[in-house]
């Protein structure tokens, strides 16, 4: 198994589904010769030809619309959003037209497309260039959405999600591009959508989580084992759709729940599994489900105080860890 | 400046099309101002929630679809595109069982009435949502270009409301610097519902905005048949042909409210519509077919009795046919079974 960083990874599975698929193609600003901003696609212009690999005008509607349109007639695009920040101006061609397709022809159009966007704070992105957007997005039937937090899982996903006969939104986020470093399986590696992963598991406390924040779960979660305290860590990867029985089952054992996440607490993905688990789970719970998430702001700061004050902490996720195992 | 295409001519100018073609434009038109007057009909007796008619719209329809060559081209047409689809060869039926939302109906009912599809003759599926499947017909002729298919070529369609909106922009923009095999057809009827033209742009024509996207922009009379297939069709020729991109406006007009939720006396003057009536392309082109002895009186009224036979049995069989299913309302949102989440 190679070991690589997430960038590595995004790089890596794009390229085969280049190489395996001729129907295969990414579009996006600045793909072609500058490789992305973040040197994803470094090469690809190079090595496929401007056809499949192609620099768009700067207009975040018509990359998603024009390759709605490309997916409708058989080709298998790979959509680009520079920023997940930029996407606003794509939302109409997304929720009114991307996850739509199918439903309202009732199956004689689908849309295989895959918009990827990376997304998130703790690199001083400032206002426009940290923002988390799935919560935007999760409200709508149709889409599926991922944000997987290791190399192998973005291999395993973004490969399942650029063969998937609907649209999907893949989420990167921008802090684990280049710091976490894993193993990935050689050779053809799918993982099924809507599945999340048990990345530690333990018996008192059910976390879950995902994207940057997995990691910093587990990080906590570790020096909570030197206090005694078994936290279990579920990545959920796919948030929509999402793994509701890999949740139930880990808050039945723990009878404790913690939600992370860097998006916004009010409306987010923590609120509805908080409601879900409420409504299957009640009565198996111990204590009053908890949730660490984005404080109430438009966005993070430039300035660093502003910055770190809307990031969570990893010493604010082990001690509310530790207040929920001691409740 | 955009260049201008003949306006009506006063004699018979065939520009290549026979005798059986001339006669099927007519039948289009006869159709659609038929079919027209069947959604109103049936929504103001109480048995369809809704219908969109093209009255006026007959004429840039009926020639832009005899353009279309079925088997190859792709159509991307907006709502108000009764005459294009069935020039390019929906059924009857299949409208009907649109307007009436049965099961029948391709979408199963979902879609609004004039929202079509239908693979098999490369009609792409819309939306209501503005100018937001242009950029889908880009999408189309750029896989053409992709795949090497160098006799293909998409025909999209708007109103001139949707000149306004940014992704019709975006797309005619992404299709130019690409040189896309795609036609841009604006049925200018000088009404967006209530708003008319010269408060949704301040250019006279369209077409005048082609030369921001490096494009060939022509006007053409929406009202004349002919001059619409002349200009459509030297359009795809013209996309046909590796030469790129063309925005093609058809000056038309509508002679109805917007939809039958619609009553254009809050906003439009009747001295208008009724000035614009004495242009309308129906009994023009009956008149200019007879004149070049294409068709004879008894041709038309056969054709007119035709229509309205083949309109009547679409609407008996299509009301007769069932709605769908309440639980055909869960299927399709993803491939294979969705599992709803509750």
């Amino acid at each position: 198994m190679a070991v690589m960083n997430n960038v590595d990874a995004v790089r890596a599975t794009l390229h085969d589904a280049l190489k395996n698929d001729e129907r295969t193609l990414i579009m996006g600003e600045d793909v072609g010769a500058r490789g992305n901003v973040f040197l994803i696609t470094k090469g690809f212009l190079e090595e496929f030809g401007p056809k499949r690999i192609i620099d768009t005008p700067l207009a975040e509607a018509s990359i998603v619309g024009v390759a709605i349109g490309m997916a409708m007639e058989g080709l298998r695009p790979i959509a680009e959003i520079q920023f997940a920040d930029f996407i606003y101006p794509a939302f109409n061609q997304i929720v009114g037209e991307a996850a739509k397709t199918r439903y309202r022809s009732n199956g004689d159009y689908t849309c295989p497309l895959v918009i990827r966007t990376p997304y998130g704070g703790g690199v001083r992105g400032a206002l426009s260039h940290s923002v988390s957007i799935e919560a935007l997005f999760y409200h709508v039937p149709g889409l599926k959405i991922l944000a997987p937090s290791t190399p192998a899982d973005i291999k395993g996903l973004l490969t399942a999600a650029i063969e998937d006969p609907d649209p999907v939104l893949f989420l990167e986020h921008k802090k684990t591009y280049r710091s976490v470093k894993g193993e990935v399986p050689e050779g053809r590696y799918v993982i099924p959508l809507g599945k999340a992963d048990v990345k530690k598991p333990g018996n008192d406390v059910t976390v879950v989580s995902y994207g940057y924040n997995v990691h910093q779960a587990l990080d906590a979660a570790n020096r909570l084992q030197a206090e005694g305290l078994s936290i279990e860590v579920i990545d959920l990867r796919s948030i929509r759709p999402m793994d509701k029985g890999t949740i139930l089952e880990s808050v039945r054992k723990t009878r404790k729940l913690l939600i992370i996440h860097e998006d916004n607490k009010f409306g987010g993905i923590g609120a509805e599994i908080s409601a879900m688990v409420a409504e299957e789970a009640f009565f198996d719970l111990d204590a009053p489900i908890r949730r660490l998430c984005g404080p109430d702001v438009p966005a993070m700061g430039y300035a660093a105080p502003l910055e770190e004050e809307f990031m969570i902490s990893t010493e604010r996720m082990a001690n509310t860890m530790r207040e929920l195992a001691q409740f | 400046m955009a260049k201008a295409v003949t306006g009506r001519a006063g004699s018979l100018e065939r520009h290549g099309l026979s005798d059986e073609q001339l006669v099927a434009i007519l039948r289009n038109m006869l159709l659609q101002r038929q079919l027209d007057n069947r959604g109103f009909q049936l929504n103001r007796q109480g048995k369809i929630p809704f219908a969109l008619g093209s009255e006026g719209h007959e004429a840039v329809q009926a020639g832009a679809a005899m353009a279309f060559v079925r088997g190859k081209d792709v159509l991307v047409p907006y709502y108000r595109d009764l005459g294009l689809v069935l020039g390019c060869g929906m059924t009857l039926l299949e409208l009907l069982n649109s307007m009436f939302a049965r099961a029948a109906d391709r979408s199963g009912g979902r879609q609004f009435p004039n929202h079509y599809t239908n693979r098999e003759l490369g009609m792409l599926s819309i939306s209501s949502i503005i100018a937001a499947h242009v950029p889908h017909a880009v999408g189309v002729a750029y896989a053409f270009t992709y795949r090497g298919e160098t006799d293909r070529v998409v025909l999209t369609s708007t109103g001139e409301g949707a000149t306004s909106e940014g992704e019709w922009h975006e797309s005619l923009n992404f299709a130019a610097v690409h040189q896309l095999p795609i036609v841009f057809m604006c049925e200018n009827n000088s009404y967006a519902i209530s708003t008319p033209q010269n408060y949704q742009m301040a250019v006279k024509n369209v077409a005048d905005k082609a030369a921001g996207y490096g494009m060939p922009g022509v006007v053409c009379d929406g009202m004349d048949p002919l001059a619409s297939y002349e200009a459509v069709k030297a359009a795809m020729d013209r996309a046909r042909s590796g030469g790129g991109p063309t925005l093609v406006e058809a000056k038309c007009y509508r002679y109805l409210s917007h939809s039958t939720d619609d009553d254009d006396r809050t906003y439009r003057d009747r001295a208008a519509i009724e000035e614009a009536r004495k242009n309308d392309p129906v009994p023009a082109f009956e008149r200019l077919l007879l004149d070049a002895g294409v068709v004879d009186e008894a041709k038309i009224k056969q054709l007119r009795a035709d229509v309205l036979r083949e309109t009547n049995e679409a609407t008996d069989t299509a009301e007769a046919f069932p709605f769908p299913a309440a639980a055909d309302l869960y299927k399709n949102v993803y491939e294979g079974d969705h599992e709803p989440w509750q």
